[in-house]
């Protein structure tokens, strides 16, 4: 009931906004979209121009050791006489870069596997859809485990390519079933009767059906990318000579600054984590709102 | 012009397509130039299946369709393009038709990418306006809007013109007006009757015996994949001889006979085949109960 | 009189703003009448059926009353409609086992749905099973689940389910719409029946289809966007519709017999108004043939002969 007002307001003047305008109104007036869009964005301008702020590097041993946050050092140091500011800061811009990367190669891959299967159906669909099983049911964390193991990681690259190649499989279930009830609207059969092909018809015509859709895939792979680098980071298997949101965490876990009492080393990193897969999770709540009509509070 | 001859379609069902359903069975049947030829049947009796098996959306298991002397199933690239540049189909949900997230007009510029690009821009907007002048739309109304912005009969009237755009010479009318309002859909069917008269071959699929009865010059009735009864539309319907025809004719709602006035239909031919089309009078056959 | 509906107005709320769905229905269903509500689609009449039973989330109550044998209806109060709903009003909808939990066996739901309402299922079994009898269904059906049956099959149960308790009126919306003509057939006769049999008092039977009316309908009520048209015995309506809507909407359906090449119809040029924004006055004058000045004040839906009333100037004349 509570738009009941803002209903009216918006109706006599036009018969129904354009559906650009409209997202964004519904867009402004959602609480979750707008609080869990402006943590993430918060977050990447403090990736983008946080290291730009502080002298400091992330992994010279510069400073005293176990300081409390001051205005030299604004996170503190750690054990080391790290400034813990300079490494968060570098850990949220790798912990972007895992993100973009290993969300990007599963959303590709994801979307490839499943337009492929849910379009072509048959027994194409059964391998496909074997595959995704497979890779399904494999533990990823464990894969990772044995593969980061072997190979011994060196860059934030490799460990995103890695993760983007295991997470992918319930991304192309999804839109496996979502081009599987859409390639039996009628106006597939109007395109390919109009003389499109099968490739112009999945791009053309089914694909932009589920922008919306794909779009919260993607945040959702995106966070969920985050996530397992932070995991691997933090158990080590990550790169260990760089920086990350999981390592910083590793360090201060072996140096057992938990028990010491050195929160601001332990702090940040696990709160940077929480805020921006926690902000992409409560934004793609926020979004389904939005696109799903029957989800707006009327 | 369109000669189905002898056409089997079936799918896989079940856990590994274990099992077979016959969604169509030896059906055959031809459409004339400037004929309409109505395709009656109730849900399930494989009538949409024939449409698509027309348009190539769906391959015959078994049996030819024959398309001025080439066979459908052969067609393939340019041969395929040139062959939906003759035949083409309107469905029955206008809202499904179209993309919702395009504006309607996207059905015509598809067309113009594949079939008249090499047509200057006004050259183009004279030839859309004349199809559309066809169809009774004017362009001002509906050109620039999306789906949920314009009726039904709109909808289906764009659709119609869209294939008059390409000088069809058949159109395969799926429950075309079955969705629209009905004080309207009338107009979209003698808009049909109308196109006939220029020498378009229409088959006209329906679960409505009144529509059927309306515009068609010939009648088939399909059950179960089968056709159980066909031939001039004025017999049909005049001296039904199935006894699923004269059930379905017993069971029509109508607006000047009651049904306490009809006989009540009978369960015959429930679960028994029907046989091979016998002819009983000039342009009237009839399936044999099989035994 | 079993039903009194009395200036019953309720709009739906979309994002555009409010839908004037039903606007003022006034109108008297006596003990064992079956009305046929009838009107294209968007013009209300399922709002108005359900408004009778209740009112989904984003219908809004805005005036009127309904009184059911004596007993005013709170239409407005979800709460206190309950008391009335499935014993005194019940309603069997379009689509209903389809939107029912898969995975219960009719019999089950049966006993569900009779104890959520305060009854014990045993009590009523016996019947249950005599009517599924009689409607013609296998014995087993109640140990079935609603993906064995077929349309038809389906539509039985919920009509059995939904008058187990003999409701003074029974809404229907749509119910033979889906079904094939053979089997809509069947579902229409059931209807009749089950007032002839007294298993319900009176009934309305909501349809787009005039002539599914015509076969099992006492009285006809037209709608057209979202105001009352014209109401009267069957016959009448169909063969001497007062109301220039009914009249040209009458003359616009083919039926078995008439083809094009011996006669040409006509549809109603135009299209049914958006109910945000309708026409003042009539709603039907933007597309009458006989719209005159008069037509901008809104006609009063009133009785032109016993048992007749129609919201037209140029009837009541």
């Amino acid at each position: 009931m509570m738009a009941a007002g803002a209903v009216e307001a918006i109706a006599p003047a036009k018969p129904r906004p354009a559906p650009r305008s409209e997202f964004l109104y519904f867009a402004l007036r959602n609480w979750k979209f707008v609080l869990g869009s402006s943590v993430v964005l918060a977050m990447l301008l403090l990736a983008v121009f946080g290291p730009l702020l502080t002298p400091h590097k992330p992994l010279s041993f510069s400073g005293p050791t176990q300081q409390p946050p001051s205005s030299d050092y604004w996170f503190g140091t750690t054990s080391f006489g790290q400034d813990v500011y300079a490494q968060f800061v570098y850990g949220l811009r790798s912990a972007f870069l895992v993100g973009a990367l290993g969300g990007g190669i599963a959303f590709l891959v994801g979307a490839a596997v499943g337009f492929t299967a849910g379009y072509r159906g048959g027994w194409t669909d059964d391998l496909l859809n074997m595959l995704t099983n497979v890779v399904l049911v494999i533990p990823t964390l464990a894969i990772l485990i044995i593969v980061a193991a072997y190979m011994n990681v060196h860059s934030y690259t490799t460990e995103a390519v890695l993760i983007g190649l295991t997470s992918w499989p319930w991304a192309a279930r999804a839109v496996r079933a979502q081009t599987f009830s859409l390639k039996t609207r009628d106006f597939v059969d109007i395109a390919r009767l109009s003389g499109r092909n099968t490739r112009q018809i999945v791009t053309t015509e089914i694909a932009p059906n589920m922008s919306s859709y794909l779009f919260m895939m993607f945040i959702l792979l995106f966070g969920g990318a985050i996530l397992i680098g932070a995991s691997l980071d933090f158990l080590g298997l990550g790169p260990s000579t760089s920086v990350s949101l999981g390592l910083m965490m590793n360090s201060a876990f072996l140096s057992s600054a938990l028990l010491l009492g050195i929160w601001w080393w332990f702090l940040p990193p696990g709160l940077g984590i929480v805020a921006i897969v926690g902000g992409l999770y409560v934004m793609n709540v926020g979004l389904d709102e939005i696109f799903n009509p029957k989800l707006r509070e009327l | 012009m369109l000669t189905f001859d002898s056409c089997c379609k079936s799918y896989r069902v079940g856990a590994f397509g274990s099992s077979e359903l016959l969604a169509v069975d030896g059906v055959s049947f031809e459409v004339g130039a400037g004929e309409v030829v109505a395709l009656i049947g109730e849900s399930g009796s494989g009538k949409s299946t024939i449409g698509k098996l027309i348009l190539r959306l769906l391959r015959p298991t078994r049996g030819t369709i024959m398309f001025e002397g080439v066979d459908v199933a052969t067609l393939s690239g340019r041969a395929l393009r040139d062959y939906y540049g003759d035949v083409q189909a309107v469905f029955q949900d206008p809202f499904s038709s179209y993309n919702p997230i395009f504006k309607c007009d996207r059905v015509f510029t598809m067309l113009k990418s594949e079939y008249f690009s090499r047509l200057g821009s006004s050259e183009w907007s004279t030839k859309l306006e004349r199809s559309l002048d066809a169809v009774s739309l004017n362009p001002g109304d509906v050109f620039g809007k999306y789906t949920h912005q314009l009726s039904g009969g709109q909808l289906q009237r764009l659709l119609i013109a869209r294939a008059l755009l390409l000088d069809i010479k058949l159109l395969v009318a799926d429950e075309i007006i079955s969705m629209l309002d009905a004080s309207t859909r009338i107009d979209v069917l003698n808009l049909l009757a109308e196109l006939k008269s220029r020498g378009l071959g229409i088959l006209f699929i329906t679960h409505d015996l009144s529509l059927g009865n309306y515009i068609s010059d010939r009648t088939m009735i399909l059950r179960r994949g089968r056709i159980v009864e066909l031939g001039a539309t004025a017999r049909v319907f005049g001296n039904p001889l199935h006894p699923y025809t004269q059930a379905l004719l017993a069971s029509v709602p109508q607006l000047h006979t009651r049904w306490s006035e009809l006989p009540r239909p009978r369960d015959e031919g429930r679960g028994r085949a029907d046989g091979a089309l016998v002819q009983v009078e000039d342009d009237h056959f009839v399936a044999t109960v099989a035994a | 009189m079993s039903l009194h509906v009395d200036g019953l107005t309720v709009y739906y709320q979309s994002l555009r703003g409010d839908v004037k769905a039903v606007d003022g229905a006034t109108f008297e269903i006596a003990d064992g009448e079956i009305m046929g509500l009838a009107g294209e689609s968007g013009c209300g009449k399922s709002t108005l059926g359900k408004s009778l039973i209740r009112l989904d989330p984003r219908m809004r109550y805005l005036g009127g009353h309904a009184t059911l044998d004596g007993t005013e209806l709170p239409i407005w109060n979800d709460r206190a409609m309950n008391p009335f709903r499935f014993e005194h009003v019940s309603i069997v909808p379009q689509y209903a086992l389809s939107a029912l939990n898969p995975t219960r066996h009719i019999g089950k739901m049966a006993t569900e749905l009779l104890a959520s309402r305060g009854f014990d299922p045993s009590s009523h079994e016996k019947e249950l099973r005599r009517r599924l009898e009689l409607v013609g269904l296998p014995r087993d059906v109640l140990h079935r689940y609603p993906i064995e049956l077929s349309g038809g099959m389906k539509q039985r149960v919920v009509l059995v389910l939904s008058s187990l308790l003999n409701p003074s009126l029974l809404i229907a919306d749509e119910i033979t719409s889906a079904l094939d003509v053979s089997t809509q057939r069947a579902v229409g006769e059931l209807l009749v029946e089950f007032r002839d049999r007294e298993f319900v008092k009176s009934m309305i039977v909501i349809t787009h289809d005039l002539s599914v009316l015509y076969q099992v309908a006492d009285t006809i009520l037209v709608m057209y966007a979202g105001r009352l048209a014209e109401k009267g015995p069957a016959e009448d309506v169909v063969h001497r519709p007062r109301h220039p809507y009914t009249r040209l909407l009458l003359s616009s359906l083919p039926e078995v017999g008439v083809r094009y090449e011996h006669k040409r119809l006509r549809g109603i040029p135009g299209r049914p108004p958006s109910l945000l924004d309708p026409p003042s006055g009539c709603r039907f004058r933007t597309r009458c043939p006989l719209a005159t000045e008069r037509c901008k004040e809104c006609p009063l839906f009133a009785e032109v002969e016993p048992a007749r009333s129609v919201a037209c100037w140029k009837a009541a004349a």
